[in-house]
């Protein structure tokens, strides 16, 4: 059964202490928020396996800090969404605002709708598929996980990449410095087809992506580049 | 940070409820901007006369600077007191002469805006509280915006609040910050646009009157702007029929908007969009950077 929580009524505070404290909301407890009106902070710092709904829009860093529960946005959600998120899974059914997943360690990612600015920034594991288009500088600095765009991709696509990798079906304005096109072999299919199923899309062919990643050749400093700084 | 909040109306039937509603938006935004806040109300207009906001440092003070240029101008003039402004209706022959008036007999007086239809409220202290002495929520209009400031290149002032007014019903709240404020501030002055304050956000302000002075439309004027403008800014702007915004190309600065079949309405955040009605169902979206979104009312 459900436990709604009606945040006209409850604070975030208490609501987030409710949620953090094992006694209060064992491991499997499901949970139903109501009258979000663009909170911000919500459900953060879950560390056990629960199932929350939210309904409605949120406002900033919604699901952060999420270390194994199943939360899912009737809605849109604001800036950071799932931000430093390690375990677990969030899922947005509208889009998300700037710095989807920000920093993010493990765990799923699923949104929607759109990404705006920024979607995966420091992304360091955390898997995230948008069914919609992500923003600019999305997987800036991005260290490893993976990040699946069915849509398009805006400007400067994966500036200065580590070894996250990069699948986009639709069209990308620019690709950032150090980022490139990479084929996709069998072992990238067979993870984007699992990316996919998890994220619930089936009626995409993993053949229509196309893989970008790091070119490693920001990694060293150079010395051809010194009169560069 | 900075909170802003626009709100342009579709439906006439909201009219009366235009200053209620945008008061109530602000609420939220008091957190992004406590130490000034203002607002730019479309109200009636007369075809014949423009109004001039004029700030001053109490309500017995601009009521009586009010009189006094009633008096040098030999005319029964209409002027509604606020707080510490009075709106002075002047009619269009007799303008020249009141700003002349003002200028060299109530210096201490700043004439905040001038417009047929645009008046400007704007005062230093929480955004709810300066809501209230302006009595905001009794304020009917068919567009307005509001803004609430947290100070980072000019002092907490009431002449530093926004918004902004460099032309004639036009003005322009913004939160972000310029960094070539200094020189384009020092160019506009050149080409004859008038700026009072040491404010990047007065300059943005300026330089788009300048650019529709030179007969661009809001929408072209702000598209203007995304090549000469350097720094972080979201904008919105209103003029006697239009409401317009535009994100920088980096896009920093939150935004959301909401749209149904009565109004668009724009907020800092998601939160101070929650009691317009109808707002469950209304399509809310994020602007886009670098992007002019522009609304004008239909004639």
């Amino acid at each position: 059964m459900n436990t709604i929580i009606d945040l006209k009524t409850a604070t975030t505070r208490a609501l987030n202490s409710q949620l953090q404290s094992e006694a209060a909301a064992p491991a499997g407890s499901r949970w139903q928020i109501t009258n979000v009106r663009g909170h911000h902070s919500v459900a953060v710092g879950i560390d056990r396996p629960l199932s929350v709904e939210i309904d409605g829009n949120t406002g900033y860093f919604c699901a952060g800090m999420n270390h194994g529960a199943e939360i899912t946005v009737k809605g849109s959600a604001g800036q950071g969404v799932a931000e430093t998120m390690s375990a677990g899974k969030v899922h947005v059914t509208g889009d998300a605002s700037m710095a989807a997943g920000a920093s993010g360690r493990g765990g799923l990612l699923v949104i929607d709708g759109n990404a705006a600015a920024r979607c995966g920034i420091s992304m360091k594991g955390i898997d995230i598929v948008v069914k919609g288009d992500v923003g600019h500088l999305s997987a800036f600095m991005a260290q490893t996980g993976r990040l699946v765009v069915l849509g398009d991709a805006g400007e400067a696509l994966g500036d200065s990449i580590y070894e996250a990798r990069l699948y986009v079906r639709g069209s990308v304005a620019s690709l950032g410095a150090d980022c490139i096109e990479k084929p996709l072999g069998d072992e990238h299919k067979a993870e984007l087809a699992e990316l996919l199923a998890a994220a619930g899309v089936t009626d995409v062919p993993v053949e229509a992506f196309r893989r970008y990643g790091s070119a490693r050749k920001l990694y060293h400093f150079n010395i051809d580049n010194a009169g560069a700084y | 940070m900075c909170g802003i909040a626009g709100l342009f109306l579709k439906d006439s039937a909201l009219e009366p409820r235009l200053g209620e509603l945008l008061g109530g938006m602000m609420g939220p935004l008091s957190s992004r901007g406590p130490d000034s806040a203002g607002f730019a109300i479309y109200g009636d207009g007369r075809p014949d006369a423009v109004k001039l906001s004029l700030h001053g440092e109490s309500e017995g003070h601009v009521t009586a600077v009010a009189g006094r240029l009633a008096e040098a101008l030999g005319k029964e003039l209409s002027f509604a007191i606020r707080h510490t402004h009075a709106i002075v209706s002047v009619p269009e022959g007799d303008l020249a002469h009141a700003e002349a008036w003002l200028a060299a007999h109530a210096p201490e007086i700043s004439v905040i805006g001038k417009g047929r239809r645009m008046e400007i409220f704007k005062e230093v202290g929480n955004p709810v509280a300066v809501g209230k002495a302006f009595g905001i929520e009794t304020m009917r209009g068919s567009h307005g915006v509001a803004h609430t400031r947290m100070a980072t290149e000019s002092a907490v002032t009431t002449d530093g609040a926004h918004p902004f007014s460099t032309g004639t019903d036009q003005c322009l709240v913004h939160n972000g910050s310029l960094s070539n404020h200094n020189s384009l501030r020092r160019e506009l002055r050149r080409e004859g646009v008038k700026i009072a304050t040491e404010n990047d956000s007065e300059v943005a302000a300026g330089y788009l009157t300048w650019r529709m002075r030179q007969g661009q439309s809001l929408g072209q004027a702000l598209q203007s702007g995304l090549g000469d403008l350097d720094g972080f800014f979201t904008f919105v702007v209103g003029t006697e029929s239009g409401f317009g915004v535009l994100r920088d190309p980096i896009a920093c600065k939150p935004a959301v908007m909401a749209e149904t079949d009565r109004y668009v309405a724009f907020g800092s955040e998601y939160r101070s969009l929650v009691d317009l009605p109808g707002i469950d169902n209304a399509r809310v979206w994020e602007p886009k950077p670098a992007t002019v979104y522009f609304w004008e009312r239909g004639q």
